[in-house]
């Protein structure tokens, strides 16, 4: 019996992680496999477990509206990555000049990371509407030919979704790098300072190119938000005027849970999966034989 | 502040070095501003008439305060067709956020502590395995969930939400108790252990009480992700069983007569008001969650 009880006991650390580890096949690889596997059958509204090849992707980039998903991914992402890494950068740098009351401003700063994106796409709704919002602002002020329909025209719509998220995210883009400048070493700044190195260059000389694990960090936390972006868009446009500020994570939606196309949806749902995995599984794996040394 | 760890650039004092720091204080300020704005007219416009509204400007303040709004947000505007403001729709957000957020706490304690205190062969494949969870997009998973969930007898039920995000928390979790552990000596662990303290003796015991950084962190960060979130709760459950996001969207699209932005804005301020407050008495440890989940997303 004793020895029973010790055996258990050794056990006990594997049989604990056991069930999470199975809910975690399961959940996550049972159920990817199952959306990997209807994608590449002829699911209409039910799904249909015959096996039909690639056809579902043949119909997806058929599909005009993916296109503008995948289009407007590329222009949301590239805007929203770039703008936020400048501000982020900018105002890292600022802080870190010795400011008095950085906690106040830090707090100021990074408030909308708090802030569900519907909360935020509500807030920006009303500030960029065509009647009362901004644009009334402008004629208020004497800018009377002062025109923003951003919100509702089908060609700009898209940029409001990264105005929105640039101001929600930012501020973590600057907390990322505040971070990587506070772990660059006192002496290199001193250093700097006694060649004669003037602000600009002891930054973009010196500092930045020492922070370059962050900087790329940055963009991929930054990029993999850009993917999985739902909430805001709904929120902010509901994905129109039309569909012209899809992107692949409402026209998965749509197509799942409204037009009832499974096979569609779930071959969408495998693309964002894989690009997903491009971006995310190099950088895991870079970091893990950091950390486990 | 003075003990401060310093760093930046050593300046030459001097009427160059002041208008630098106006500059830089100028810069600073404006973005401020830009922050703050979007929080601002949120208040202003829940507090106006909407007469007010429609003759006065975006960030007028308001002439005279009006809480008629927010009684309606909270319980009287229209979720689609039903009128019963956000109210029970903020209740069914605690509901499902308490749980989730405790048991995928408590469980992320649990795998921490076991992956990295008691390492078997195999913990660190079975962690990476895990922590591949954190990064999926949802979309993946939603087509499935949604029939699992309909097996169990949970399909649009608060219960199955909390099911849902305890699963994908559950990642998220380990990974914070995880990095906080492998920084925890092993010494006092071995010791107990030669003292014969078995697996939950010392969890319970030694374990838990030192990780309290650790699991205010989780807390935060999971009650942040789960009140916040917006895509489950509108792909599992319906009407009634709505999380509060769910139910602000709704309130804001439902196109029933005129539009009512103050009414709007009070809804938002509300949905967002558990999770603002949570940051401003806790903003150093939301920040801690941010930086510590650099390696996550």
């Amino acid at each position: 019996m004793a020895r029973f009880g010790r055996a258990l006991e050794r056990r006990l650390p594997a049989i604990v992680v056991s069930p999470l580890f199975a809910a975690s096949l399961f959940f996550v690889y049972g159920f990817i496999v199952w959306t990997a596997y209807i994608s590449l059958t002829r699911s209409g509204v039910m799904p249909n477990y015959e096996f039909d090849g690639l056809s579902q992707y043949v119909r997806l980039w058929e599909t005009p509206r993916w296109y503008v998903a995948i289009r407007n991914l590329f222009v949301f992402s590239g805007l929203f990555i770039s703008i936020s890494m400048a501000i982020g950068i900018l105002l890292a740098i600022l802080l870190d000049q010795k400011v008095r009351i950085e906690g106040v401003i830090r707090t100021i700063y990074l408030y909308p990371m708090a802030l569900s994106f519907i909360v935020t796409g509500t807030v920006w709704k009303w500030m960029l509407n065509p009647g009362l919002g901004l644009e009334r602002l402008m004629h208020q002020a004497g800018f009377e030919n002062f025109s923003f329909d951003w919100l509702v025209n089908s060609h700009y719509a898209i940029y409001t979704v990264v105005i929105a998220a640039v101001w929600q995210s930012s501020g973590y883009a600057m907390a990322l790098f505040l971070a990587g400048l506070r772990s660059v070493d006192d002496e290199v700044l001193k250093a700097a300072a006694i060649d004669g190195a003037g602000l600009w260059r002891t930054y973009t000389g010196i500092v930045l190119p020492m922070l370059r694990p962050v900087f790329l960090s940055t963009i991929i936390i930054l990029a993999h938000l850009a993917i999985k972006s739902f909430d805001l868009v709904i929120a902010l446009t509901g994905g129109g005027p039309g569909y012209a500020t899809d992107m692949p994570a409402t026209f998965m939606y749509s197509f799942a849970f409204q037009r009832s196309e499974l096979g569609v949806a779930a071959a969408s749902a495998t693309m964002m999966l894989m690009t997903v995995i491009a971006i995310i599984v190099p950088y895991l794996y870079s970091e893990l034989r950091k950390t486990s040394g | 502040m003075s003990g401060r760890h310093t760093s930046g650039i050593v300046q030459r004092r001097g009427l160059h070095h002041s208008l630098m720091r106006a500059v830089l204080f100028a810069v600073l300020g404006v973005f401020c501003i830009y922050y703050l704005i979007p929080l601002l007219v949120m208040i202003s416009t829940s507090l106006k008439s909407l007469t007010e509204i429609r003759e006065g400007s975006l960030i007028s303040l308001p002439k005279e305060f009006d809480f008629s709004a927010w009684e309606k947000a909270w319980n009287s505007a229209c979720v689609g067709v039903r009128c019963n403001g956000l109210a029970p729709y903020m209740w069914n957000s605690v509901m499902m956020t308490v749980p989730a957020v405790a048991i995928s706490t408590i469980l992320g304690a649990l795998n921490g502590y076991a992956l990295t205190k008691w390492r078997f062969r195999g913990a660190d494949t079975i962690f990476a395995l895990m922590l591949f969870g954190a990064f999926i997009p949802f979309q993946v998973i939603l087509l499935p969930m949604a029939r699992v969930l309909g097996q169990l007898g949970l399909a649009g039920t608060i219960p199955g939400l909390i099911l849902v995000h305890t699963v994908y928390g559950l990642a998220f979790t380990t990974l914070f108790f995880r990095n906080f552990f492998i920084g925890v000596s092993s010494g006092i662990i071995q010791a107990a252990k030669v003292d014969g303290a078995g697996f939950f003796g010392i969890f319970f015991r030694l374990v838990l009480p030192m990780s309290l950084p650790a699991i205010v962190v989780t807390v935060i960060w999971q009650f942040t992700q789960i009140w916040n979130d917006f895509l489950f709760g509108v792909a599992f459950t319906i009407g009634d069983s709505n999380p509060v996001t769910v139910a602000l969207n709704n309130v804001v699209n439902t196109s029933t007569g005129v539009k009512e932005y103050n009414v709007d804005m009070a809804a938002a301020i509300i949905a967002a008001l558990p999770t603002l407050a949570v940051y401003v008495v806790a903003g150093a440890w939301f920040v801690r969650g941010l930086s510590a989940g650099a390696v996550k997303g």
